[in-house]
C-alpha cells in the first residue's frame, strides 16, 4: 500500500542536510512502528522516497516522502502516532492513501510555493523594480552544475509572484515556480536574476526561504496548467 | 524550538551546523529554575566521535535521573568555529540548554586517549574558564577528569581540579551530594575539593605534592595532609546488573561513527594480554545477564528507531552465553529489520555460523589480531592465538565462502628480532597458502586478500610491559621496512597487502601515556601555540611538538626509550587501579621469560581485582555451573589466602 505524507519541517531543522533529514524520517517511521514494507538482502532498508530536497537554511511546510506499507490505521491515527514521536521541527500534517498506481511524489513535482522573507525593508522603488523586471519575455541565467555549465531560461518557469508582509511587519515575496527533475528553478537563482538586472550585488536583499507547497501538473500537454497539491492525489483513510 | 548560542550567519557559515544546535530526539531539557546542579559533560573531539562514546551516555543517563541534577553535553567545536568563538569573544555552551558551561557547577572531560589532550585545553579556553587548576576561583566550574587516560592523569594534572578513577556509576553521584552539602553552607573550593578528595576514587592533585631524585624519576609522591588518602583505589561495581543502563539514548540528526544501538554485555577481560591497558584495568570481568540484555536491546531499538544494533565489551567471545545471547538478539533483529553488527569474534564454527547468518559473506572480511608475528612473541605479550588457530579459523572461513582476511600486528615490541618482525608476513603468506590449499581451483571465486596491518606498540601504565623501553623514530621505520620487504618476498605476494601507521603519533602517545607532572607545561605551551585536534593525522605536526619539548627543557627519551628499573616509583603508583604492582612485576617478568600466563577462566592469575567481585571471578556461573570451569575449583582458594597477604603488602 503507497502512502504518502505531507511534512513540516521548521525552527532549528533548516540545519540539518536533506540526507540527515531522509534518516532521521527512518528512525521516526520505526520509532511510530509504522508497518514498512523492507528492501530485500543483508541489509533492508525501509522502502521511502522523498519529492524534492529541501537546502539546508530552509524551512518548509509542504515537503513529502511517499512510503509503502503493508498495513496501516487511519490517516488521523497515523498521524498523531508518528508526530509523538517525531522530533521538534518535523509535523506530519497529512498521510493519504494512493492508488496502486501512482508515480512517485519526486517525479510527479512540477510547481512550488515559495515564501521569501526579507532580512531588510523592501521599498517601493525595489517591488517597482521587481515588476519590470518580470514584464521581460525572457531572463537567461548562468547555470554552473558539477558536470557543466549552461545558460536556462527562467522567465517561463515563475508562475505568480506577490508581495506581502508578515504580522511583524517584515516584507514578504510569494512565488510560485516550476519545479522538478523537468525545471527545477530555486527562489535565490529568481533573486540573482533580478539583482543582476538591476545591477546590485547579490545577496543586497537577504532573505529567509521558505517552502509552502508542492504541485502536480495535471494538465494534458500542451495545455495550460492545472496544478494540484501532491497531497490531493491521494485519500485520506478513515 | 530552543534558542541557539550560535545566529543563523555562524551556523549556516561552519560546516556541520548539526553539531553545535541540541535538540536531537531523547536529549533531555529541563528547567533550569528547577535544577541545583548543571553538569556538563564532555568529550573532547568532534560531536560525531563523542556521541559514538557509550560512557558518556551512561552517565547523562545517570544524572538526568536525578531530579535536581540537569546534565548537558559539550563536544570539541570543529576549527572553523574555534575561529569565530575566539574572534567573537562567544563562550562555549551546553548543547541543551545553549548557555555557557563557565556558568555550570561541573565539567566532566571524558579523556579516553592521549592525544586528545591539547583539545581538554581547548574546551576550557573557550568556555572561557581559567586553563590551570590552581587559577580557578569560587565562581568557576569543577572540572574533572574521568576516562582511561586517568590511570596516568599527571601529564595533565594542572588542568584538573579532580580525577575520578574507576566506573562513574559508583560515586559521581555522591560527589554532587558532597558539592550540594558544600554549596549550602558558603562555598570554598579549596575546602570542597579536601573533602571530595576522601570519597573513594577521588584524586585531587592539588593535594599531592612531587619530588625527583637527580637522574628526573620521582623521590616522592605525598599527600599534603594526613585527611588525603596516599592511594586512589579505582572504584568499580560488584554486578552489572545493579547499574543503570540508557535505555533511551539520544539519536544524532548527523551519521555519527557508532550510529546504533549499542548494548554493553560486560566490562573487564580475561585475557590478561600484557601490552593492553583495558584488559588490566577494567578487571575483574563481569558479564550481563541474557534476559537482562535482550531486553535492553528490545527498549532501545524502540526507543531510538536505530535500525543497527551492536555489542559493545572487550572480548565479546568470552561472553559464557554467547549462544544464546546471539540467537536472542537475531531473532529479535531479523523480525524488526535490524542490522546485527558484530564485534570482532574468535573465529571457530560457531562464529562463523553466526556471521553467515548476519553479513554478506561476499563483503564481510574476517579479522584477527594477532598482534606479533612468531609465537615467541605471542608467548611474550601473552596473546593466546596459536598459528594453528589462525590457520584453522582461516581455513574454516574459506570454507565458508570468505575471501578476505584483515591481520593486526603491533611492532616494537620488547625483545623483537628481524625473526618477529618477518614471521609477520610469513603468517599472512601462510594463511594464503591455507586458501589456496582449501578452495580447490575450479571453486575459488574471485581472489584471497590478506590485509596486515601495523601499529607501534606504547608501554601503558597498570600493563606488565609498563617497563619496557620504546624506540627511535628511525628505528619504528626501519622495523616497518623489514616487514614491507619480507612482504614481497612470500611466495603468495601478490594476495598480500600491507599498511603501517607512521611512528610520530605513536611517539607522542607514548611521551604522554608514561608522563608526569612536568610534561603537563609543553602541552599548555603546545596549546598556546596552536597545537589542537592532535588525534587527527591532517592537523598534528610532530616537528611543533618535538621542538615544544625541548623548549621546555624536557628529554623525551626520558619518557619513551628509557629502561625502567623495578624499583622506580612511577608517576601513576599512588592509583590502585585493581591489579597489585606485585602482580604486573611478576607478568613482566613472565613476559621476559616468554611464559604464557593462562586466562581467569582457567586459572586465576591472582591479580587481586577479584576485590571488586568476588562473584565475578570465583562465583558459580549458571552457565559452567557443573562443567569446566576452574575458577570455582578448590585450587584457588590457596591462591586467595596468598592474595590476601599480597594486597597487604601492597598497602605497605
Amino acid at each position: 500500500m503507497k502512502i504518502r505524507i505531507k511534512f513540516s519541517k521548521t525552527g532549528n531543522l533548516k540545519y540539518i542536510g536533506h540526507l540527515d533529514t531522509m534518516r532521521c524520517f527512518q528512525k521516526i517511521m520505526r520509532r511510530a512502528e509504522v508497518d514498512s514494507a523492507y528492501s530485500e538482502g543483508f541489509s533492508p532498508h525501509q522502502i521511502m522516497s522523498f519529492a524534492s530536497p529541501l537546502g539546508v537554511g530552509m524551512t518548509s511546510e509542504g515537503e513529502y516522502v511517499d512510503i509503502e506499507v503493508l498495513s496501516t490505521e487511519s490517516s488521523a491515527k497515523m498521524m498523531e502516532r508518528i508526530n509523538r514521536v517525531s522530533v521538534d521541527g518535523i509535523r506530519i500534517t497529512g498521510y493519504v492513501k494512493l492508488p496502486e498506481k501512482s508515480k512517485t511524489a519526486m517525479s510527479m513535482v512540477a510547481a512550488a510555493d515559495y515564501l521569501l522573507t526579507f532580512d531588510v525593508p523592501v521599498d517601493q522603488q525595489t517591488k517597482d523594480a521587481f515588476a519590470e523586471f518580470l514584464k521581460q519575455e525572457s531572463v537567461i541565467i548562468h547555470k554552473k552544475t558539477k558536470k557543466q555549465e549552461l545558460d536556462m531560461e527562467i522567465r517561463p518557469l515563475i508562475y505568480k509572484t506577490e508581495f506581502l508582509q508578515n504580522e511583524k511587519g517584515q516584507d514578504q515575496l510569494f512565488l510560485q515556480v516550476s519545479a522538478g527533475s523537468a525545471a527545477n528553478l530555486k527562489p535565490e537563482q529568481v533573486m540573482e536574476a533580478f539583482a543582476a538586472w538591476r545591477n546590485v550585488p547579490e545577496g543586497s536583499l537577504p532573505f529567509h526561504n521558505h517552502r509552502l507547497e508542492m504541485y502536480a501538473d495535471l494538465a494534458k500537454e500542451n495545455r495550460k496548467r492545472k496544478l494540484v497539491s501532491l497531497e490531493s492525489l491521494g485519500e485520506i483513510i478513515e | 524550538m530552543n534558542k541557539l548560542a550560535l545566529s543563523e550567519e555562524i551556523l549556516l557559515k561552519v560546516e556541520k551546523p548539526a553539531r553545535y544546535i541540541g535538540g536531537e530526539y531523547n536529549a533531555v531539557v529541563k528547567d533550569p529554575a528547577k535544577v541545583k546542579t548543571r553538569i556538563a559533560m564532555c568529550f573532547p573531539d568532534v560531536y560525531e566521535i563523542g556521541m559514538s562514546h557509550l560512557g558518556m551516555q551512561i552517565l547523562y543517563d545517570m544524572y538526568n535521573q536525578r531530579e535536581d541534577i540537569w546534565c548537558e553535553r559539550v563536544f570539541s567545536p570543529w576549527l572553523d568555529l574555534h575561529e569565530i568563538m575566539k574572534q567573537d569573544h562567544i563562550p562555549l555552551f551546553g548543547l541543551e540548554s545553549q548557555e555557557p558551561i563557565k556558568d555550570f557547577d561541573f565539567v566532566g572531560i571524558t579523556i579516553q586517549y592521549e592525544m586528545c589532550y591539547t583539545n581538554i585545553l581547548q574546551i576550557l579556553d573557550l568556555a572561557q574558564i581559567p586553563l590551570l587548576a590552581c587559577e580557578r576561583s569560587n565562581e568557576d566550574p569543577i572540572i574533572i577528569g574521568g576516562g582511561p587516560c586517568t590511570y596516568n592523569p599527571e601529564p595533565i594534572a594542572d588542568f584538573f581540579d579532580l580525577f575520578y578513577i574507576g566506573e562513574g556509576e559508583i560515586n559521581n553521584l555522591k560527589l554532587v551530594d558532597l558539592y550540594q552539602e558544600c554549596r549550602a553552607q558558603g562555598f570554598d573550593r579549596k575546602q570542597f575539593l579536601m573533602k571530595a578528595s576522601q570519597i573513594p576514587g577521588i584524586y585531587v592533585p592539588s593535594l599531592y605534592e612531587v619530588t625527583y631524585h637527580e637522574d628526573q624519576t620521582i623521590a616522592s609522591f605525598t599527600p599534603v595532609s594526613p585527611e588525603v588518602p596516599a592511594t586512589v583505589r579505582k572504584v568499580a561495581a560488584e554486578d552489572l546488573s545493579a547499574l543503570c543502563y540508557p535505555e533511551k539514548p539520544i539519536v544524532p540528526f548527523i551519521k555519527v561513527t557508532q550510529d546504533r544501538g549499542v548494548l554493553e554485555v560486560m566490562r573487564g577481560c580475561i585475557r590478561g594480554c600484557r601490552f593492553c591497558q583495558a584488559g588490566m584495568v577494567y578487571r575483574p570481568r563481569r558479564e550481563r545477564k541474557t534476559e537482562d540484555l535482550l531486553k535492553l536491546a528490545e527498549n532501545i531499538l524502540k526507543n531510538t528507531g536505530h535500525e543497527e544494533l551492536s555489542l559493545s565489551s572487550l572480548s565479546t567471545s568470552d561472553f559464557r552465553d554467547l549462544a544464546g545471547l546471539m540467537n536472542g538478539l537475531i531473532d529479535h533483529c531479523n523480525a524488526q529489520h535490524v542490522n546485527l553488527s558484530l564485534p570482532s569474534l574468535r573465529i571457530d564454527s560457531f562464529s562463523l555460523d553466526i556471521m553467515s547468518k548476519v553479513q554478506d559473506i561476499k563483503k564481510s572480511s574476517l579479522t584477527f589480531a594477532p598482534e606479533a608475528g612468531t609465537q615467541r612473541m605471542r608467548n611474550l605479550i601473552n596473546k593466546g592465538l596459536t598459528e594453528e588457530d589462525i590457520l584453522d579459523g582461516s581455513r574454516k572461513a574459506f570454507l565458508g565462502g570468505w575471501t578476505k582476511v584483515k591481520l593486526y600486528f603491533m611492532l616494537g615490541l620488547p625483545t623483537e628480532t628481524v625473526e618477529d618482525m618477518e614471521g609477520i608476513a610469513e603468517l599472512a603468506n601462510k594463511i594464503a597458502a591455507e586458501y589456496f590449499d582449501a578452495i580447490p581451483k575450479p571453486e575459488r571465486k574471485g581472489s584471497v586478500q590478506i590485509t596486515s596491518s601495523t601499529s607501534f606498540f606504547i608501554p601503558k601504565p597498570f600493563t606488565p610491559l609498563q617497563w619496557a623501553p620504546m624506540c627511535e623514530m628511525e628505528e619504528y621505520i626501519e622495523k616497518a621496512v623489514i616487514v614491507k620487504r619480507a612482504m614481497k618476498n612470500q611466495l603468495n605476494q601478490k594476495r598480500l597487502s600491507y599498511q603501517w601507521h607512521s611512528p610520530e603519533a605513536s611517539i607522542l602517545e607514548g611521551i604522554f601515556a608514561r608522563g608526569d607532572r612536568r610534561v603537563g607545561g609543553a602541552i599548555l605551551k603546545a596549546y598556546q601555540e596552536g597545537c589542537i585536534y592532535d588525534a587527527w593525522s591532517e592537523q598534528f605536526d610532530y616537528e611543533k611538538w618535538m621542538g615544544i619539548l625541548t623548549e621546555c627543557g624536557l628529554d623525551y627519551h626520558f619518557y619513551t626509550t628509557r629502561e625502567r628499573s623495578l624499583d622506580e616509583i612511577f608517576p601513576w603508583d599512588f592509583i590502585d587501579a585493581g591489579v597489585s604492582k606485585k602482580f604486573l612485576i611478576r607478568e613482566w617478568k613472565k613476559a621476559m621469560a616468554e611464559e604464557v600466563t593462562p586466562n581467569c577462566a582457567e586459572k586465576c592469575a591472582g591479580c587481586s581485582a577479584d576485590r571488586y567481585s568476588r562473584s565475578a571471578c570465583h562465583g558459580e556461573h549458571p552457565v559452567c555451573a557443573g562443567q569446566e570451569c576452574s575458577a570455582s575449583e578448590g585450587s584457588s582458594l590457596n591462591n586467595e589466602t596468598d592474595r590476601m597477604e599480597e594486597n597487604h603488602e601492597d598497602q605497605n
